[in-house]
């Protein structure tokens, strides 16, 4: 334990719950979608039997601490309650049980640029921004040109931001939050924006704020990112507290835990992923004959099968699978020609020629999207992963029998002739 | 609260400059806004409709009215969709919520003002000659504002629970318009009906603003009564309600 005037976060038996209904008569069937378009005045809310009403917990008995001038990390699936534990910690809404204190001026980030308005100038949005961050107007006037610096517009810091390039924009929003000076920040996947270079300048920001001895708590899926800047985490699962601890064991604890739970054969059909538009209904590696095989062999092509159902076809449905390994993005593929799209089932197999990834363990993300506007209908994380095997004997190996690193194993076209006898 | 005042200021002013963004006329149309209508019931019911404007030029009249009037039904028509249209802010940072139907209200201020000052323009050349109750304007456009205040809050904080009262707010403040002395003058109720009329908190609003303008008849003392009860039933209610369910709105937005 620490001492009381070391903690700058509290919390003590947290807990967050929200009501929930839903259809009496399908309570076996899935509940998200309801096919009532029209708010009949007499069916609203607790006044029709048809309607039952239960109190779903989003957030359990949750307590921690975190040293002043630590980054504290928050981890967990979707749903686990990362988002709500940091709206509480925000003051954005109020906890239904237990208390959490934050000694000192907070900042909270979860998302970049709120309350940027496009017709407004970079200079007016970062006025406007700042104070709805809790900076004060000469605070802002102390640090306006190291953001501007940072965010790289100063040529266009009096145009209005709908004139900005994506990247200018998040730049701008990003430079006017990490320029706050709270003793408390806390931060949601923010950096899941900008460029490569763009994020490591964030992250080296984010280490100079706690090196001034301020505080941060961190919220990402991103295990790499938790690993390289978090001193200790908090890994949250269905609403309630998994492992507290230092970083290291916590992580390795999450990598296990998605692991367990994950494997190259999933039948989603009781519990389909996805909104009203498309589900996942499965997913499975197959070798190249269409049949489900467990593990995939180095040495032959392979896919990988989605089994997904379209309930509406206004826009193209995507599916797209985003591979990752040791938790980096190695790639995503999506289908180069733009897919049938009728209501209705659909099965989708991508190839994977032999050699493409080398051997090793791969999480698949998969997905379907649509575009105009760019919507995302399911994204299973961490659930679905398969290992590639190859056989140490085989002959490209030539003897070596040590693993060889890297993400990829293609064979490539190698010319080779004698020049000197 | 006083921490975030700068805050307050900003998303006025962002309020205030989206407002006539990408307007040709811009500040005019806030000048045209109340004209227009004045001028077109001056038309029909002083010209044609031969009402009686107290002996005053009709459209001098009715721009007093709508210049009172325009504090309270603005606030509350832009400022009651408010907190809903802010929903990405409620649900992202916080701050004092109150933040939000305050600035705006803050447009709202800036256009009556500039309203009036045209309506000073208009008495001027009407030849109207400013008298001593000419003191007694603020105090009623300020009345006219805290009504609009109160009424503002209420209305923003019921619409995050229940946007019903986004559809409503129109038909409402058009009926309270019609019973209000806006466009015609008080001396066309029957004498039997003044005593029930005078209970419309907005009348002796608008009949104090337009006595301390143009002089008349003052607005009697149950008009007054009856508006001072307004305002403090408006603000407790307003008040009352927001910060009641100030807390949920995150949860509900």
């Amino acid at each position: 334990m620490h001492s009381p005037s070391d903690v700058a976060i509290s919390v003590r038996s947290l807990g967050k719950s929200y009501k929930i209904q839903h259809q009496a008569t399908s309570s076996n069937q899935t509940t998200r979608t309801s096919k009532r378009g029209f708010a009949w005045p007499w069916q609203d809310s607790n006044s029709s039997d048809k309607f039952l009403s239960e109190t779903f917990w989003a957030l359990q008995d949750i307590s921690f601490d975190v040293p002043r001038g630590k980054v504290f990390g928050v981890i967990g699936r979707n749903g686990a309650g990362k988002s709500t534990l940091l709206k509480i910690l925000s003051r954005i809404t109020d906890p239904s049980t237990g208390q959490a204190d934050i000694r000192g001026r907070v900042g909270s980030l979860l998302e970049v640029g709120t309350g940027f308005h496009p017709e407004l100038s970079g200079r007016e949005n970062i006025y406007l921004n700042g104070t709805l961050l809790g900076m004060r107007r000469r605070e802002i006037n102390a640090v306006f040109d190291e953001i501007v610096d940072f965010a790289e517009v100063s040529r266009f810091i009096d145009t209005p931001v709908k004139r900005y390039s994506s990247g200018m924009y998040v730049r701008l929003a990003f430079a006017v939050a990490a320029h706050l000076q709270p003793e408390v920040l806390i931060i949601d996947e923010v950096l899941a924006v900008g460029d490569i270079s763009f994020q490591k300048k964030c992250l080296g920001k984010m280490k100079d704020v706690t090196g001034e001895g301020r505080t941060v708590l961190f919220v990402s899926h991103s295990l790499s990112t938790v690993n390289s800047i978090c001193d200790e985490c908090l890994l949250l699962e269905d609403g309630r507290t998994k492992l507290v601890g230092p970083t290291t064991e916590v992580t390795t604890a999450y990598f296990d835990m998605s692991q367990e739970e994950s494997g190259s054969q999933l039948d989603l059909s009781a519990q389909p992923e996805g909104d009203e538009v498309a589900v996942l209904l499965s997913a499975k590696l197959v070798d190249q004959h269409g049949d489900s095989i467990t593990y995939a062999n180095l040495d032959e092509p392979f896919g990988i099968e989605i089994a997904y159902e379209i309930m509406d076809c206004r826009q193209p449905i995507i599916p797209n699978l985003h591979f990752f390994s040791g938790g980096t993005c190695a790639f995503v593929t999506t289908p180069a020609e733009p897919s049938d799209c009728r209501v209705g089932l659909h099965r989708a197999i991508a190839w994977l020629p032999a050699g493409l990834i080398n051997a090793g363990n791969y999480t698949v993300n998969i997905a379907a999207s649509s575009m105009n506007p760019v919507c995302v209908h399911f994204h299973l994380q961490d659930r679905f992963s398969f290992n590639v095997i190859e056989d140490v004997h085989n002959s490209s190996r030539q003897g070596y029998v040590q693993a060889i690193p890297g993400v990829i194993r293609p064979r490539l076209a190698w010319d080779i002739e004698a020049i000197r006898a | 609260m006083f921490a975030y005042r700068d805050l307050l200021y900003y998303l006025s002013m962002r309020d205030v400059k989206i407002r006539y963004k990408q307007t040709s006329l811009g500040v005019v149309w806030v000048v045209l806004q109340p004209l227009v209508p004045a001028i077109i019931f001056a038309v029909l019911f002083g010209n044609f409709g031969r009402l009686p404007s107290n002996g005053q030029p009709y459209i001098l009249m009715v721009f007093t009215g709508l210049v009172a009037w325009g504090f309270l039904n603005n606030s509350v028509a832009r400022g009651s969709g408010s907190l809903v249209a802010s929903s990405n802010l409620l649900s992202k940072i916080y701050f004092p919520r109150i933040i939000i139907p305050l600035a705006s209200m803050s447009s709202v201020v800036i256009d009556g003002l500039i309203g009036l000052a045209a309506m000073a323009v208009l008495a001027l050349l009407f030849g109207i000659k400013p008298g001593l109750h000419l003191l007694a304007a603020p105090f009623f456009l300020t009345a006219s504002l805290l009504m609009g205040l109160g009424l503002t809050l209420f209305s923003a904080s019921i619409n995050v629970y229940r946007r019903d009262i986004g559809y409503a707010i129109p038909f409402i403040l058009q009926a309270w318009n019609y019973m209000t002395p806006i466009v015609y003058s008080s001396e066309l109720i029957p004498k039997k009906w003044m005593l029930l009329y005078s209970l419309n908190q907005t009348v002796g609003l608008i009949e104090g603003f337009r006595w301390s303008i143009l002089g008349g008849r003052p607005a009697s003392p149950l008009m007054l009564t009856t508006m001072l009860i307004g305002i403090a039933v408006s603000l407790v209610a307003g008040f009352t309600v927001f910060q009641k369910i100030e807390r949920g709105f995150a949860d509900i937005i």
